[in-house]
């Protein structure tokens, strides 16, 4: 062995022991941790791009390597499926937008532009930082779509076909539009205000009349563009609320800019009065960043829901006469005959037509351990095949599988799902009466006591009690709030979390994978002769290292050397030879064959029981089970410490989920539950109006995770559990769950004192401008003080 | 105070510009990413740019500097 340390030079991977693959760069020995990183680095180097290594933040996680992808990839080339995300541009070239998985730097995004912009074929390639994606121009002619995703994947990259769907469309308009009409705010704006400090000093010195006007109309000028293209959407809003007769804040909000603007043309016009351009100006750019930072918000919580969506088309190996061929699940009919490799999910609902195969079916059941089925057990589409090659026949197409049934489920769920009520539009439609009344009232009493100055008073009314400050109360708060959720591990998909978090009374979990991991792993070895622990683990680990099987993996901590030879006994266990000896893992009378004893008793522990025999006989169990995760139980407590009711749903049996329950120290608990039946015990609990919290990871919890009000899917999540849930936990940390609840909380009170505090700011005002004695310029600074201490305030979340 | 009415419309004409140039930057999507190009700076993918003298220049300054640390 070199001297180099064991981590992989490619993926940072520890290096398993007794793999030796190096290569030699510049004169050094690098090591990795296997072949495939190897290639990749040597596709790297070889097109003279070796300054990746240099460029990259921090080493990539490892990724399942499968050869099998790049023949997926090929289906990509059919006319068919390309139909759906590539457009034709000029000269016969074609374009494609990719999410790219796998990017964590901006050194990815120099290898990747690098990389794939000198394949030949490849017109340009450009990739964004921000939300991942890449565009590519290729020439048809010259390189077929499915060998430019394959250089991408080569490198360590896995590119999915976006399809830009209407919304996304729809939101990148929105988008420009918004930060156009932001910047012709913000010139406008500084513009106008530096003119109106001129003036404000005119009116303490003294200003000649003609420079005075003169300012005014070029005020005026500058202002214009602001109020008609950067406030339209105050006013479209506003005549949309009047018409349907629902009071907005963009009514008191398009009542003072209109009114100010106007009544300051009048002003300029007529040489008399006073000119509020400034505010006018100020008000709209404070309101657009308020806007601004909503947008910003919605849409990068959209856009997480979109990439989740979009994923591979899913495909199946079809068995014909003439050979293997992969198709779409799509085009699969009634009949047909499937190959599935172990790893793969099953395709569609059918009946197995080899011997014996195990298969895991934790996503719909939660049953975390893998079922056995032989020739003639009927398949469910979407679990997923563990053991070995096996044949199937299809019973029933995706549109009419179980799955689809859980998704219909899940259609009505959705509309079923209590609204939440939030803070700011319930304050802000008294307000908007409020104001309106009391700017009618001053009207009113300025008319009668001096017609001349009704007008104006009116005008300074409304400009003071325009709602800047509270409408950046809640968007500043939520963006500042969405913020810290992501750095803790939180990403939020649904703008109503943070308010219905913080009202969340009821916690309930799914088990497996959930509360679980969800992964077999080794929880006791017990010795049955004099054989050290340590070594009935090496033993098993050696015999165990070439197996496919989940419980394998239970074995690999413990790996130090390779069994010889090894033999896989289908739903039986393994044989493999070590030196002279011979050993067997597996079912207790399999493992006893060699030696022709009779198998010792089984041990009391719940979990599958492993037996490890020689020639001579027994030496030792192993139980193998779904661990709990480690930091389960602390959040549980600290849960309940928030003064929360914790229960737990499983699909599983119930004297797995007692044992879970009680080691967690959950009192509500409920098993063998079907989707539907979480779905409905969720429901009653919501009648008797609880303000339930979902957690939860299988496709059997997708229907309740869209039914609570709130719900959080792991990050081992199936896609279609992320994308129905409004929070995913991308570290899978259960900690995190009452850290967010208890931001949530801190996010309601900011948002509170934000709402207190704009309300208050214009209670004192209002008075003061009712009686006439507030200028312009005093107005502009009391809106601009308010509105930073709002924000101010609001940025305290960041500091989390 | 005349100059006033030449140097308001000149600031106007410039502002009107800046709302141009920035319109023009927002549609043609310089505001779509504002990280990467951030880091596009610091790779020194770009040798090949470099005249023959000032490489020269560069490389005598270094070993300079070497001599003077030394």
């Amino acid at each position: 062995m070199s001297s180099i340390n064991r981590a992989c030079f490619h993926c940072a991977t520890p290096i398993p022991k007794g793999i030796k693959v190096e290569l030699n760069i510049e004169g050094e020995q690098a090591a990795f941790c296997c072949p495939a990183c190897k290639a990749v680095t040597q596709t790297i180097l070889g097109s003279g791009l070796d300054q990746y290594y240099k460029h990259r933040a921090a080493s990539q996680p490892d990724r399942p390597s499968d050869q099998a992808y790049n023949e997926q990839l090929s289906l990509y080339d059919s006319d068919s499926i390309q139909e759906q995300f590539v457009r034709h541009v000029s000269d016969g070239l074609k374009e494609a937008t990719f999410v790219i998985e796998g990017i964590h730097c901006a050194a990815c995004v120099w290898l990747l532009e690098k990389h794939i912009g000198s394949q030949l074929g490849a017109e340009s390639f450009n990739v964004n930082l921000t939300n991942h994606r890449a565009r590519l121009v290729w020439n048809p002619e010259t390189a077929q779509l499915s060998q430019l995703m394959a250089a991408i994947y080569a490198i360590g990259y896995t590119p999915h076909p976006f399809h830009p769907n209407k919304e996304e469309q729809l939101f990148e308009q929105e988008n420009k539009r918004a930060l156009r009409r932001l910047g012709v705010a913000g010139v406008g704006m500084m513009q106008v205000m530096m003119m109106s400090s001129a003036l404000y000093l005119g009116d303490a010195f003294i200003m000649e009349d003609h420079i005075q006007t003169f300012i005014r109309w070029t005020s005026l000028i500058v202002a214009t563009p602001v109020v008609l293209y950067a406030a339209k959407p105050f006013f479209s809003a506003a005549i949309r609320d009047v018409k349907t007769r629902h009071l907005s804040m963009d009514v008191p909000v398009s009542i003072a800019i209109g009114g100010a603007y106007i009544a300051s043309i009048w002003a300029t016009v007529t040489q008399s009065g006073e000119v509020f351009f400034d505010s006018v100006s100020m008000f709209t750019f404070f309101l657009l960043i308020g806007r601004f930072f909503e947008m910003k918000a919605r849409h990068r919580t959209g856009m997480a829901g979109n990439e989740l969506a979009n994923l591979l088309p899913a495909s199946a190996t079809l068995i014909t006469d003439e050979g293997d061929t992969l198709v779409p699940i799509a085009d699969l009919k009634v009949h047909d005959r499937l190959l599935v490799k172990p790893g793969h999910s099953i395709p569609a609902d059918g009946i197995l037509f080899s011997e014996r195969t195990s298969i895991d079916e934790s996503a719909l059941t939660g049953e975390p351990l893998p079922v056995s089925k032989r020739l003639g057990d009927t398949l469910i589409g979407g679990t997923l095949n563990i053991e070995q090659p096996i044949e199937m026949e299809v019973t029933r197409t995706a549109k009419h599988s179980r799955m689809s049934s859980i998704l219909n489920l899940l259609d009505r769920a959705q509309a079923e799902k209590p609204k939440v009520a939030f803070i700011a539009d319930k304050v802000a439609s008294y307000f908007v009466a409020a104001v309106l009344i009391t700017a009618i009232a001053v009207s009113v009493y300025w008319w009668q006591v001096s017609p001349e100055q009704a007008l104006w008073v009116t005008l300074s009314v409304l400009v003071v009690t325009c709602p800047c400050a509270l409408s950046l109360a809640t968007p500043t708060a939520l963006t500042a709030a969405i913020g810290s959720m992501r750095k803790i591990g939180l990403l939020v998909t649904r703008g109503h979390v943070l308010e219905s978090l913080a009202n969340v009374n009821a916690v309930y979990f799914d088990k497996t994978g959930t509360l679980t991991t969800g992964q077999l792993s080794l929880k006791e070895t017990i010795a049955v002769n004099n054989t050290s622990i340590d070594e009935l683990r090496s033993l098993a680990a050696a015999i165990e290292s070439r197996s496919e099987h989940p419980i394998a993996n239970a074995f690999t901590p413990y790996f130090s050397f390779s069994a010889e030879h090894s033999t896989n006994y289908v739903g039986q266990g393994i044989e493999g030879s070590i030196g002279q000896r011979t050993f067997r893992i597996g079912k207790p009378d399999f493992a006893m064959e060699i030696s022709g004893l009779q198998p010792p008793s089984l041990p009391k522990e719940a979990g599958i029981c492993l037996l490890l025999a020689d020639q001579e006989g027994a030496l030792g169990w192993f139980i193998i089970d779904d661990q709990l995760r480690p930091e389960a139980q602390r959040a549980i407590q600290q849960i309940q410490q928030l003064g929360l009711q914790v229960g737990m749903l499983t699909g599983d049996q119930a004297t797995n989920a007692q044992r879970i329950a009680q080691n967690l120290g959950i009192d509500r608990f409920e098993a063998n539950l079907s989707p539907e039946d979480k779905l409905a015990r969720v429901k009653s609990l919501q009648r008797e109006g609880e303000q339930i919290l979902m957690i939860g990871d299988g496709i059997n919890d997708i229907p309740v995770l869209s039914g609570a009000q709130t719900s959080i899917a792991m990050n081992g999540a199936t896609d279609l559990a992320k994308t129905s849930s409004d929070v995913v936990l991308t570290n899978s940390n259960l900690q995190r769950i009452p850290e967010a609840i208890m931001l949530a909380r801190k996010t309601r009170n900011i948002i509170r004192q934000n709402i207190g505090w704009a309300l208050l700011y214009n209670l004192i005002a209002l008075p003061f401008a009712a009686a006439g004695f507030i200028p312009p310029w005093m107005a502009a600074i009391g809106m601009s003080l308010s509105s930073l201490i709002v924000v101010g305030n609001a940025l305290r979340l960041n500091s989390h | 105070m005349d100059i006033l009415f030449l140097l308001i419309p000149i600031a106007i004409v410039l502002v009107s510009f800046a709302t141009w140039a920035f319109f023009y930057s927002v549609n043609s999507g310089q505001f779509d990413d504002l990280e990467s190009p951030a880091h596009s700076i610091l790779y020194d993918d770009d040798d090949e740019m470099i005249p023959e003298e000032a490489r020269l220049k560069t490389t005598q300054n270094e070993s300079d500097e070497h001599n003077h640390q030394k």
